[in-house]
């Protein structure tokens, strides 16, 4: 669906978005601003429906006709309705009528839904604080600046800044599920200047102006400024963050009532913003038929031509022009020759232009539509943990399932569980390993810790401290949101489940975390003290920095900062001498595929501490680039730090993660992993799943390796020449071979870490950058399996790009549960979301999404394996279709052949769905588009063909004597053309049956039951005499043809001599497949023999816990 | 997870063996033929399956489904939970037949069929070959009998006057009834399409008042240059074949020429005739004043209602008209004329002197075509045609030769396999 009203708000969105907005809460205006420049802003309505009531009929059709079939087919229906033509208009007006027809019906509907759901929020009442009093109104009559209040579980109508809540300390809870699928309560804060006001009256009395971007539509940025001009005459200015902005969509939780005024209305906030379609994918298959269009329609054109010419040439005697008999009228004889002969053309073209299916695409579009039911039906993947299934968010992909070339894979949460547990922490060099148990109030001193050697006890502590403080966990309790949490009821939310781990860590080793109140930490340590710490500035984790930072003031008055994050980032900075020995325990525990954090710490002398709260305060106050701003101020901040330790976290590989890959592999599918890990980390994540075996040689790009010599660059160019050198001479042969020796010869796996991605991708001015790249290309078709770690989100979807834009375009799949993730899936052909746990934006944005990574295994191979059989069929077919009374013409491709093959396309399994998820090579064959391109496509051309001729030839062959019966009596033209067609009908039907191979009463019912259809009609149309018709010319003529042997024998003879060549090829295939098969199956054992040592250990060493231990 | 199906295919194979089948007819053809007899399962599908039969159910049992799950759509919502529904549908575990083309079966198919196609074609060779026919080319080019003088004299000229002419044959023995007379016209595009269009339906079903106003289609024969509507109006109507035969038999040499009865009844579509044409409805019992206001065809000598004294073959539905309003396929083509059934000739045309006299009006020389008179015997698949036989012919042999090259085949396939078999 075009989301054109979108677009166009989003441009003009756009263009406002420079400068930024001023909003008079409560509209009052504020006496002392400067300049008050009335801005207007759009009313809150919001509109996702594409037509009104008048416009529908209008838009909707010139939607429709900007496709070139529809458009093509309205052409021709006018040349039909225009030049006198053999065919009546109504031949192409009533497929071209019905495909319009359902469509806007469709259309039309899903319109009237959206319309419904738009006023049903619209039209929701809402309390607006007016002249302090509570007003109720509607929905869409909100204007910014209104002050608006909400209750407990509504959903905010529009983009609001917290002004006040039922809390004293100012805060409220929020989920966000229906934003981005996270639904832990995040907590919003009010400025603190306005967090008194909690009444209507005294938010009445606020005078305040904010000053804000313009909107935007990502949903986790936000700047702006409020200035409140309470009794002094100088404003008070306070920043804006998102953390103060509740957005329209989201769901206030935990939090009784709140005030907050109005910035971004209807179709400026950032929900709207964001609600736009998504660029269509079109599959390759859709590309395949536009091109056969196009091929059939310079066949049509040539035929136009040729006839057009033949029948001039043939008119050129005048006896054939103008006989006695049959004489043109005075007005026909005036036409201007040229004019004719275009007229004549045209008729022509409408005359064949049933080459051209019209009913196909509605066909495919409904094969499709209802074929998507059987995956969310399937019941192999449903997952009972979150009780749901599968979800098809785009049914035009189905048989882009069977097309995979290169499937990219998230690793956290997609081959992981993204399920953490806290496995050991490093102090000072010293391990600490964890019983792994998870009861509560086991949290004493010395009980479940293991020493292996003791670090120094207060260094201990600090590191559990860190521990407690260093995170943006938030506790839910089921109560009231006050302090009496000491209970062990504690439930931690955070946006990462690192985060819970490391915490439920650290209360296992006797610190809990007690939560946050009034900006103080609160923790109890390990003698069951309560300590609270002031939480002065949190930077939070983001991708790029890979670290997150709090300062938080002691009790003691002592200025502390935080941070934890990946060693890569912390390393740098703390002092060098402390590194060595925990670095040792970092790779260590990366190699067992653990995730690892480093903490370090840092004490702020109270002087440094003001100068850096001012440069935070500063950088809070700006409007732009407020991030970027902070990072730096922390940047500084962060350096010389101490390090105290390191935790290791698990995280646990999914469910048959490992078959699941090693079933792609044998598919032939190019396995890519794409994660922010750490390499090592993602190294042995890989060997666990099987991505990478022992005897896979690998090939390594990555910081370390290029760092040993001066010139990054060179010993970069190096490094790519010798692997290349490498490759090219292991596989002088093409890729497509090597996917059949795949087994046989040495494996390369390829590890290639972000920066020196950057470098390759974007590497600078030098001439040799673009070598680089094809090099780099090079050397990654030749591998088996690629991992690239410590990628940023928008280098995972250029490499996607990059693998797309190779020669021979492959299709890409991507998968992934995270964020990070989407825009991986949205550049690739077919984007899978994993319903994980890391929010559901994946799956909102993808076009598929499973519950599990195992499910992969079977929507490739099975589901995508039999859609793209299926739709293959379904277009051959359509294309092989190949004339005659109007009636019969028009119920020819809507009726007699488009149900049984829709059934047949919808149903049939060619193979078993067992047998194709247990041998994936079957995916090969199908692999690279292989059934659409030009062989069968001209196969099926010549077959329709050959058949042509046989249907007509053999009739007129039969016509030598037409008196057919055993009266003598005559037979006509309509005869001749009512015994092709039934030919053709039965022909069509049949080989269709040949081609089942998977005979459901569905099929039976369809494919005879059209037949029967076909015979009851032809009866019902020639048996009556229709007023409405001009020409009577089919009267009696099928029932009369009935009558004959002759005809009887010669129909079958024809639909007969028509299948032959197919019933030959038939059998053939099946003596060739059923050798094939067992030369197979006696390869297979073999294989199967000898590649099972090499996996056997492998799984041993990985899944045992041995390697856990030091 | 990788496991060896190979052992299994092999028992599998070696299991369809046992199959009853067609093997029993066919046994020992391959065991002369094979070196192991039975092997000749060509095909199956998957390893996993196809234990026996070439096609088979595979019984794959619907399982019970927790009741309401039947309507996947609504029971989805209705239990609240999002488990999709465990029916044999939307699992796609539909039971089903599959069949398989397998060696088996084709073979002893295409053998048969082959043999019924020859037979067939046989059968349908002899008596097309067993029908008589007796033309004569009466077109009348210059110097090819006596209607060249008709045939010269009809150049450039659209109606004709009548001209007589005859044709003149015996026959030495009898020639078997029933006897048929057909016209052949070639050259003749009853199929083009301006041609074909050129007609009122409606009016020629006796609708009055399309009687008066004629479809446009028509034109140019659609009214008169008077402006009166024409009926019945198009080209097909006014091209309307006029020549008139009769036929006459001389008993003996020398003796009176005897007319043959001609049956001009009953050579059109019974439903054209009865259905499909009707007259206007007469005014005063006359059908001549049912047609007032109205014109003949230009090329016609005499109005639609002179066609026949005969009340109930004159005006649209005398059957030369209703035949001739049936427009042909091709550019050559037959009407039936007449049927001779009638007296003496019942049985068919006794041994004699004929003369067929022609009536010549139809000027065909203009567009390079030809007339023929034909005298044709029928036979239960209609007229001579010896195309049908021979296909069948054709096909049936191209059907047992296939089945011959695919037995080779087959048989070579099966002993390279089995050598495979051996080497491991």
């Amino acid at each position: 669906m075009e989301p054109q009203p979108f677009r166009e708000l989003l441009l003009c969105a756009e263009e406002k978005r420079v400068g930024t907005r001023t909003v008079f809460v409560g509209n009052h205006p504020i006496s002392v601003a400067e300049d008050y420049i009335a801005q207007r802003f759009c009313d809150n309505r919001i509109v996702s429906s594409k037509y009104t009531f008048w416009n529908f009929i209008p838009k909707n059709l010139f939607e429709q006709f900007r496709r070139i079939a529809n458009f093509y087919f309205l052409i021709i229906f006018l040349v039909q309705v225009t030049v006198d033509t053999p065919t009546s208009p109504v031949t192409s007006g009533l497929p071209l009528f019905f495909v319009i027809t359902v469509t806007a019906i469709k259309q039309g509907y899903e319109d009237w839904l959206r319309h419904r759901a738009d006023k049903e929020v619209n039209k929701r009442h809402v309390y607006i604080i007016e002249n302090a009093k509570r007003v109720r109104k509607e929905s869409e009559k909100i204007k910014v600046g209104d002050v608006v209040e909400v209750q407990a579980d509504e959903t905010f109508p529009c983009d609001l800044i917290l002004l006040s809540s039922c809390t004293s300390d100012g805060t409220c809870y929020v989920t966000t599920a229906s934003l981005d699928g996270e639904s832990n309560c995040k907590t919003h804060f009010a400025v603190r200047d306005t967090i008194a006001l909690g009444t209507a009256e005294s938010i009445d009395r606020l005078r305040a102006a904010i000053e804000c971007e313009q909107p935007q539509p990502d949903l986790y940025k936000f700047v702006g400024r409020i200035s409140i001009y309470s009794n002094s005459p100088e404003a008070v200015a306070r920043s804006l963050g998102p953390e103060n902005l509740l957005l329209k969509g989201a769901t206030l939780k935990n939090t009784k009532k709140i005030y907050g005024v109005a910035v971004y209305t209807g179709m400026e906030t950032k929900m709207a913003l964001n609600y736009q379609g998504k660029s269509q994918k079109r599959s390759a298959v859709e590309k395949s038929i536009n091109l056969f269009l196009i091929v059939y329609l310079s066949i049509l054109l040539t035929k136009a031509a040729v006839c057009t010419i033949l029948k001039y040439v043939w008119q050129n005697t005048p006896y054939n022009d103008e006989p006695w008999y049959n004489q043109k009228t005075q007005k026909e004889r005036d036409t201007f020759k040229v004019l004719k002969m275009f007229t004549d053309f045209l008729s022509f073209m409408v005359l064949f232009n049933f080459i051209i299916p019209v009913s196909m695409y509605v066909t495919v579009e409904m094969q499709k539509f209802l074929g998507s039911f059987f995956i969310s039906w399937d019941k192999d993947f449903y997952d009972e943990e979150i009780d749901e299934g599968a979800l098809v968010n785009t049914s035009d992909l189905n048989e882009e399932l069977g097309q995979v070339d290169y499937v990219f894979t998230d690793k956290t949460g997609t081959l992981t569980e993204n399920s953490m547990e806290f496995i050991e922490c490093c102090i000072d060099g010293h391990t600490y390993k964890g019983v792994i148990q998870e009861t509560d109030g086991f949290s004493q001193t010395d009980g479940p810790l293991t020493y292996f050697d003791k670090a120094d006890k207060s260094r201990e502590e600090l590191f559990l401290r860190a521990l407690c403080l260093c995170h943006t966990v938030e506790i839910k309790t089921n109560d009231a949101v006050d302090g009496a949490t000491e209970s062990a009821e504690l439930t931690y939310v955070a946006s990462s489940p690192d985060e819970i781990a490391l915490v439920k860590g650290a209360k296992k080793y006797g610190f809990t975390f007690l939560g946050i109140h009034n900006g103080y930490m609160r923790v109890e340590n390990q003698r069951k003290e309560i300590e609270d710490y002031e939480l002065l500035h949190t930077l939070n984790f983001d991708s790029d920095r890979r670290r997150m930072s709090v300062i938080v003031r002691t009790q003691a008055g002592d200025i502390l900062l935080f941070c934890k994050g990946a060693d890569s980032t912390v390393f740098p900075r703390v002092q060098n001498h402390e590194i060595e020995a925990t670095k040792a325990h970092v790779e260590q525990n990366a190699m067992d595929g653990y995730r690892t954090l480093c903490v370090a710490f840092k004490e702020i002398a109270p002087d440094d501490y003001e100068r850096i709260d001012r440069q935070l305060m500063e950088a809070k106050m700006a409007l732009q680039d407020r991030e970027e701003k902070l990072g730096k101020v922390f940047d500084d901040i962060e350096t010389n730090m101490n390090l105290i330790g390191a935790t290791a976290v698990e995280d646990k590989l999914q469910d048959q993660a490992a078959e699941t890959i090693e079933a792609l592999h044998a598919a032939g599918l190019k396995v890519w992993v794409l994660t922010g890990d750490k390499m090592e980390t993602a190294k042995s994540t890989c060997y666990a799943c099987r991505l990478f075996q022992t005897s896979t040689e690998l090939l390594e790009l990555t910081t370390k390796t290029i760092e040993e010599s001066e010139r990054k660059e060179d010993r970069l160019h190096e490094l790519l020449i010798e692997y290349r050198k490498k490759l090219v001479h292991e596989f002088p042969k093409s890729t497509r071979s090597l996917k059949k020796t795949w087994t046989e010869q040495q494996e390369y796996g390829l590890i290639i870490d972000g920066s020196t991605l950057s470098l390759i991708l974007n590497s600078s001015h030098d001439s040799s950058s673009n070598n680089y790249k094809s090099i780099f290309v090079q050397i990654c078709m030749k591998c088996t399996a690629v991992l690239c770690c410590r990628m940023a989100p928008l280098q995972k979807a250029q490499i996607v790009r990059m693998v797309k834009n190779l020669k021979g375009s492959p299709i890409t799949l991507s998968i992934g549960d995270g964020a990070n993730d989407v825009s991986m899936i949205l550049e690739s052909h077919v984007g899978i979301g994993i319903k994980g746990k890391e929010g559901r934006q994946a799956s909102r944005n993808s076009d598929y999404s499973v519950p599990k990574f195992k499910h992969l295994k079977k929507l490739l191979l099975a589901h995508g394996h039999l859609y793209y059989v299926r739709i293959a069929h379904l277009v051959q077919y359509f294309f092989y279709k190949p004339l005659y009374d109007a009636a019969y013409l028009t119920m020819y491709n809507i009726c007699f052949t488009s149900l049984p093959i829709l059934a047949y396309s919808l149903l049939e399994q060619h193979i078993d769905i067992d047998t194709l998820t247990s041998d994936p090579r079957l995916y090969m064959k199908i692999s690279g588009n292989s059934m659409l391109q030009w062989g069968p496509f001209l196969y099926w051309t010549f077959l329709a063909a050959f058949e042509g001729m046989v249907f007509f030839f053999g009739t007129y062959f039969l016509f030598q004597t037409s008196s057919l019966e055993e009266n003598a009596k005559v037979y006509g033209n309509w005869t001749f053309g009512t015994i092709v067609f039934t030919v053709l009908v039965f022909t069509v039907t049949l080989k269709l049956a040949l081609d089942t191979r998977f005979w459901t009463w569905i099929n039976h019912f369809v494919i005879w039951g059209s037949l029967a259809f076909y015979v009851f009609f032809s009866f019902f149309w020639g048996g009556i005499i229709w007023p409405f018709l001009k020409q009577q010319r089919m009267y009696f003529v099928f029932a009369q043809m009935l009558s004959s042997v002759s005809i009887w024998l010669a129909i079958i003879l024809l639909v007969f001599i028509s299948l032959f060549p197919e019933i030959l090829l038939i059998v053939l295939k099946n003596v060739r497949r059923r050798s094939a098969r067992r030369n197979l199956s006696c390869k297979k054992a073999s294989d199967s023999l000898s590649t099972r040592p090499s996996v056997r250990p492998l799984l041993l060493r990985t899944f045992s816990d041995e390697s856990n231990i030091l | 997870m990788v496991q060896s199906p190979g052992p299994a295919v092999r028992s599998l194979s070696r299991r369809g063996l046992q199959l009853p089948s067609f093997r029993v007819r066919l046994a020992p053809a391959l065991q002369a033929l094979g070196r192991r007899k039975g092997r000749w399962y060509l095909s199956s599908p998957s390893h996993s399956e196809q234990p026996g039969a070439a096609a088979h159910l595979r019984e794959e049992e619907l399982r019970p489904a927790p009741e309401g799950t039947r309507a996947p759509l609504a029971s989805a919502t209705a239990r609240g939970a999002h488990q999709p529904d465990n029916t044999a549908f939307t699992q796609q575990r539909l039971p089903a037949w599959q069949p398989l083309l397998s060696a088996s079966i084709t073979l002893p198919l295409f053998f048969c069929a082959g043999l019924a196609f020859i037979g067939l074609g046989l059968g349908l060779y002899y008596s097309s070959n067993g029908i008589k026919e007796l033309g004569y080319d009466y077109t009348g080019n210059p110097g090819s009998g006596n209607c060249s003088l008709c045939g010269v004299a009809d150049q450039d000229r659209a109606p004709p006057p009548s001209c007589p002419c005859a044709w003149y044959f015996s026959l030495s023995e009898l020639f078997p009834g029933p006897v048929y007379l057909y016209y052949e016209l070639t050259n003749f595009y009853q199929n083009n399409r301006r041609y074909g269009v050129s007609r009122d339906d409606a009016q020629l079903s006796g609708l009055p008042s399309a009687l008066r106003h004629p479809a446009n289609e028509c034109a140019p024969y659609q009214r008169s240059p008077a402006g009166l509507p024409i009926a019945p109006c198009g080209a097909i109507a006014n091209s309307l074949f006029n020549d008139t035969f009769s036929l006459w038999h001389q008993r003996l040499p020398g003796g009176p020429y005897v007319e043959v009865p001609l049956d001009r009844t009953g050579i059109a579509w019974w439903t054209d005739y009865h259905v499909k044409f009707h007259n206007p409805p007469l005014v005063n019992g006359s059908l001549a004043l049912a047609f007032q206001g109205t014109a003949r065809p230009p090329n016609w000598p005499r109005p639609v209602y002179l066609l026949s004294p005969d009340p109930n073959n004159t005006g649209f539905v005398n059957q030369d008209f209703v035949v001739w309003m049936r427009t042909a396929a091709l550019p050559w083509f037959r009407k039936l004329y007449a049927r001779i059934r009638q007296g003496n000739y019942s049985a068919g045309l006794p041994r004699g002197a004929y003369r067929l006299n022609i009536t010549y009006n139809y000027p065909v020389r203009a567009f390079g075509g030809h007339k023929r008179i034909i005298l044709s015997s029928i036979s239960w698949m209609g007229g001579k045609n010896p195309f049908l036989g021979i296909a069948y012919l054709v096909v049936g042999s191209l059907c047992i030769l296939t089945g011959f090259v695919m037995l080779v085949v087959y048989i070579r396939y099966q002993d390279q396999s089995d050598e495979a078999d051996d080497q491991e």
